[in-house]
Formats: structure tokens, C-alpha cells, sequence
């Protein structure tokens, strides 16, 4: 039980640590990625004015 | 079932039969074993038999035009915002009466059914899954519509959903007042229930991907994603935390896969979580909508509002071990847990701080516009109760407020201040746009129904503070020999004067939730003062001026 124990606290140290910074640096690059800009400009002012029937 | 398919009226036909049979099937295999699962089959039969008498007759309706992809199909939602008003009143009516219980006790009058602990479930469940949950079906149907562009994939699957989830919801709080329960807080249904709310939320997230994969707007807009993690992580978080092995297959009674430490941690897991996901990533998908729309203006900043949304995914997940402070849990899953806490006052405030600050430059809006007031007032109870719920879970504050009223207080913050105002402020905005109307019919109730909520939740949240902290000081107190200065009833009769005045507080929230029904009747009923503009064209937000 201690090695698993050990283990765990090891793991979540370490490697837990990484996933954690990496999934922080993918999602930063994705919000901030400049091509991106005009997209979530557009998507934010999108639903503003939406009318009131699906596009066809 | 007039804009049912004949496909989808059998279908659902044939669904509402199975449900009867499986009722009379789980009332006899209770009977077998005089057990409480009887009630339950008759239950669940009945409302079965209820909905077939409702849609029956309807079978022979016409048929509705080919030509429908061109709407969108808003009937369930319309079902939903009355069905999260319903269960609103009724629930606030339960936790207004346990509230005044705790101040007078004797009067449960002996009914085993009217004891706290068999009344307090229902006021959670009713709240938190009757308003809160029907809220979140009905609104994530109308966003993921528009901002998809596309119309739901079907009739039928929406209506199964919302009708499922409520037969889930009575089947839950009509077991607590019978003494069923798993004993789990927010988890309490038990095994048939829980598998019964597996199937309805399945096809709950089908449905979503469904729309999704229809949309013709390629861009998926934020409030599907925090939708898309409400309904994704919901649905992982029950059906973990309620892995149990039932006593009999013909009985109500079931015993968790965990035991110990290991089950605690699981609970808290799923606790924690269910606030997160459920109380706080569905809400925030809501208020990405619904507050632009209402002020007219694009989110403040969309990137903070990605940037939020995986910050809180990944930190929330960890933080449910801050529940368990000095418990057996090993000292780092409780570190771990706190840490975490902490780190959730970034991307919580980034939330809130998008909300405000979107709303910079239109506050006279805010002025005039009790409905956006509603959602600005939500924003604001979000910063608090996430900076307060931060602080909390720090182990040395905790070891303060943990088994006190405080964290009453500081979960009825999240819950009335951020939850119920974001929520009444998004189907005030959503009710004239769905029945078409021009606006709610009498501004001035909306008015009323938003000073009763604040002054409501102001009293509560200040006496469950002041008897919180009284009470964690009085538990704390030792004299000159080492002995403890207050013995406990002591302490509860300190609390008195407190829970009288949270109780009238929580009056006050229901009042306003009472007038909200009344405003929101007479703006849906056939003959609703507040014209009609009669034509299908979109309807522009319109302030609503107060005088």
C-alpha cells in the first residue's frame, strides 16, 4: 500500500505537475494565437445580433 | 405533439408504455419484498400514464410541414422555463420552511416525513436540480440553437430529456420524504434513479453533439463549450460517485462501491464538482449569453472568456479534497485540494470580471434595465462567493469555519446571489423572446422580484456569517483549566436570533420568486396585456425602464 502510496504522490509531482503546465501553455496559445483575433471578434459580436430563424 | 413526426409520436409512444410497464414491474417486484421501491413503481406508472393521457390524444394531429429546419424548435424550452419556475417556488417553499424548523424545532409534529433530515434533500434537490437543472436544459437548448444556427435534430429526444430529468427529480424527492436516500449529499437517489438519470443524460449529450455537428456557424461559441463541460462532466461525476451494489434488484437499498476514506473522497469529488459543473460552468455558459444579449454588446473579452473556461476545467477537478480537511484523507490530498481552491480565484474572477467589465460604458442600462440588473447583480455574488469559497478551503480558515454555518452562508452566496439571480435574469430576458411578446408583462414586478432576491440574500448571507463565525469561536473556546467554555446547546441557542432572521430572509427570496411566476404568467398567457407583434421577426432586446 505504501509503494502505491509513493507512487501517486510521485506521480502527481512530477508528471501531473508537466500536464498540467503544458495544457496551461496550449490553451494561452490558443486564445491568444493572433491569427485567431478576427474569429473571436466576430464570434463575440456574432451572437449579439443573431436573427431569429437557422441558417439554410 | 403537433410538432412531433409520426415516427417520433409512435416512438414516444411506445417509450411512455415502457416506462408504465417497467413502474408496474418495479411496483411488484417492491411488493414482493414490502419494500419502499413499491411506491416508486406506482410512481413512476402513473406519471407515465399521465404523460400518455397528455400526448394521445394529439396523436392524430396534422402532421407539421416539411419545411420546419427553417425554425427553431423552442416548445421544450418553453416547457422548461415553466417547469424551472414551478420547481423554483416549491423548493425555496421546503428550504424557507427547514430554515424556520432549525429556529423552532418542535415543529416537524412528529411526522417522520417532516423531520430535517428527510425535508433538507428536498430543498437541495428541488433547488439545485428542479430550478437550477431545468434552467440549464431549457436555456443550453435555446443557446445551442442560435449560436449553432441550427435547429435541434429532432422532436422528440429534447422532450425526452427535459421529461426524463423531472421524473428523475420526483422520483428523488419523493424517496427522501419515504427515507430513501444513499445517504450521499446531492447524491442521495438511489441505484434506479441514478441509472434511470444515466439513460435521460446520455441522450442529454447526444442530443447537444447532434446540434452541433448541424451547425452551419463554424465557430463554436463559448457558452457551448461551458455547456458541453456542464453536461459532459455531469455525466462522469454521477456515474462514478454512484456506483453502488443494490441489497435486491426488487428493493430500494444499495451500498456504495467505496468504502471509508476512499468513499468520502469520491463523495467530495463528485460535491465539489457538481458545484462546479453543474452550479458554476452551466450558469457561466448561461450568463456568456444571455448577458451580451440583454446589454447588446460582445463579451468584454472573448479571450479571457477561453482562457477562464480552461482554467476552471482543470483546476475545479482537484479541488474537491478541501471538504475533507483534517479528516483520515492523507495530509497531501487535502494540500492538493487547497492549493487548488486557491489557484480557481483566477480564472472565477477572470468570469466575473469579463461580465462587468462588459458592461462598462452601458451601466445606465444597468440603471434602467432590472433584468440586466439581475445578471450584473449575479456577476458580482460570483466574485464574492468564489473568493470567499478560496479562502474557505485554506486548511487554517477552515479549521474555523468547517462544520459551521458559515459554509451555509457561503454556499446560499453562490446559490441565490450568483445561480438563481443569473438565472432569473436570463428567462426574464428569455420569456418575451420566446412567447413574443414585447417585453415582460409589468416591468415593475421584475423591479420587485429583483430587491426582494438581493435584500433576501443580504440578510441570509449576513446571519450565516455572523452565527458561523460566532459558532466556530463559541465551539473553540477554552477556559483557564482547559475546558471548553460553551457546551454545544449552548451554542445553538447563540444561533436563535440568526436563523430567524435567515428564515426571513429566505421568505423574502421566495416572495420575489412568487411575483416572478405571477409576471411571467400573465406575459405567457394567451391574452397577455404586453402585445404581441404577431409576426415571426426576431424581437429586439428592449430596455425595460423601471418607471
Amino acid at each position: 500500500m505504501d509503494l502505491a502510496h509513493d507512487m501517486l504522490v510521485g506521480f502527481s509531482k512530477s508528471a501531473g505537475l508537466f500536464y498540467l503546465i503544458a495544457m496551461a501553455i496550449v490553451a494561452l496559445a490558443y486564445a491568444c494565437w493572433p491569427a485567431n483575433r478576427d474569429r473571436f471578434d466576430k464570434a463575440a459580436r456574432d451572437i449579439v445580433e443573431d436573427e431569429d430563424k437557422p441558417w439554410q | 405533439m403537433s410538432g412531433l413526426t409520426l415516427n417520433e409520436r409512435q416512438t414516444g409512444i411506445a417509450i411512455l408504455i415502457a416506462v408504465i410497464a417497467t413502474g408496474i414491474v418495479m411496483a411488484a417486484a417492491g411488493a414482493s419484498r414490502a419494500d419502499v421501491l413499491e411506491v416508486h413503481g406506482y410512481i413512476v406508472a402513473l406519471v407515465g400514464l399521465a404523460l400518455l393521457w397528455l400526448v394521445l390524444p394529439g396523436y392524430f394531429a396534422p402532421l407539421p410541414k416539411n419545411d420546419r429546419t427553417a425554425s427553431y424548435y423552442d416548445d421544450p424550452t418553453r416547457a422548461g422555463v415553466i417547469l424551472a419556475m414551478i420547481w423554483a417556488v416549491l423548493a425555496m417553499m421546503v428550504g424557507d420552511w427547514v430554515a424556520w424548523l432549525l429556529a423552532y424545532p418542535q415543529m416537524t409534529f412528529d411526522f417522520a416525513w417532516a423531520s430535517f433530515g428527510r425535508l433538507r434533500p428536498v430543498h437541495t434537490t428541488g433547488v439545485i436540480f428542479g430550478f437550477g437543472g431545468n434552467a440549464l436544459i431549457a436555456t443550453s437548448f435555446h443557446v445551442m440553437q442560435r449560436t449553432s444556427r441550427a435547429r435541434l435534430p429532432d422532436q422528440l429526444s429534447p422532450w425526452f430529456v427535459l421529461l426524463g430529468y423531472n421524473l428523475f427529480c420526483v422520483l428523488a424527492i419523493s424517496g427522501y420524504l419515504m427515507g430513501i436516500t444513499q445517504s450521499k449529499e446531492y447524491a442521495e437517489p438511489e441505484w434506479y434513479a441514478d441509472i434511470w438519470l444515466v439513460i435521460v443524460w446520455v441522450t442529454y449529450l447526444v442530443l447537444y453533439l447532434r446540434t452541433l455537428m448541424r451547425r452551419k456557424e463554424p465557430h463554436i461559441y463559448v457558452a457551448n463549450w461551458y455547456y458541453m463541460a456542464f453536461i459532459l462532466v455531469v455525466a462522469m461525476l454521477h456515474i462514478v460517485n454512484n456506483l453502488a451494489v443494490p441489497v435486491s434488484l426488487a428493493g430500494a437499498k444499495s451500498y456504495s462501491l467505496f468504502s471509508g476514506v476512499q468513499d468520502a473522497m469520491v463523495q467530495w469529488w463528485y460535491g465539489h464538482n457538481a458545484v462546479a459543473f453543474f452550479l458554476t460552468a452551466g450558469f457561466l455558459g448561461m450568463m456568456y449569453y444571455f448577458l451580451p444579449k440583454r446589454a447588446e454588446r460582445p463579451i468584454f473579452s472573448y479571450r479571457m472568456s477561453i482562457i477562464g473556461f480552461w482554467g476552471i476545467t482543470f483546476f475545479y477537478m482537484w479541488a474537491g479534497s478541501h471538504h475533507l480537511h483534517y479528516t483520515a484523507l492523507p495530509q497531501w490530498v487535502q494540500t492538493l485540494g487547497m492549493t487548488f481552491s486557491v489557484m480557481l480565484l483566477v480564472p472565477s474572477w477572470i468570469a466575473a470580471a469579463n461580465a462587468l467589465l462588459t458592461l462598462n460604458g452601458a451601466w445606465d442600462r444597468v440603471r434602467d434595465d432590472a433584468t440586466l440588473r439581475f445578471m450584473m447583480m449575479a456577476a458580482v455574488f460570483y466574485g464574492l462567493s468564489t473568493f470567499e469559497g478560496s479562502f474557505m478551503a485554506i486548511r487554517a480558515v477552515n479549521s474555523l469555519s468547517h462544520y459551521t454555518d458559515w459554509t451555509i452562508g457561503h454556499v446560499h452566496a453562490g446559490a441565490m446571489g450568483w445561480v438563481a439571480l443569473i438565472t432569473f435574469g436570463s428567462i426574464y430576458a428569455l420569456v418575451p423572446w420566446l412567447w413574443k411578446r414585447e417585453r415582460m408583462y409589468s416591468p415593475a414586478l421584475v423591479e420587485a422580484h429583483f430587491w426582494l432576491a438581493l435584500a433576501g440574500t443580504l440578510i441570509y448571507v449576513f446571519a450565516m456569517w455572523n452565527s458561523g463565525i460566532l459558532q466556530g469561536l463559541m465551539w473553540r473556546t477554552y477556559n483557564d483549566s482547559g475546558m471548553l467554555t460553551y457546551s454545544f446547546i449552548e451554542t445553538m441557542e447563540a444561533m436563535h436570533p440568526y436563523y430567524v432572521a435567515r428564515a426571513i430572509g429566505g421568505l423574502c427570496f421566495l416572495t420575489g420568486a412568487v411575483i416572478g411566476c405571477y409576471n411571467i404568467w400573465m406575459t405567457i398567457k394567451p391574452s397577455s396585456l404586453a402585445s404581441s407583434t404577431g409576426d415571426e421577426a426576431p424581437l429586439p432586446s428592449q430596455l425595460q425602464p423601471a418607471e
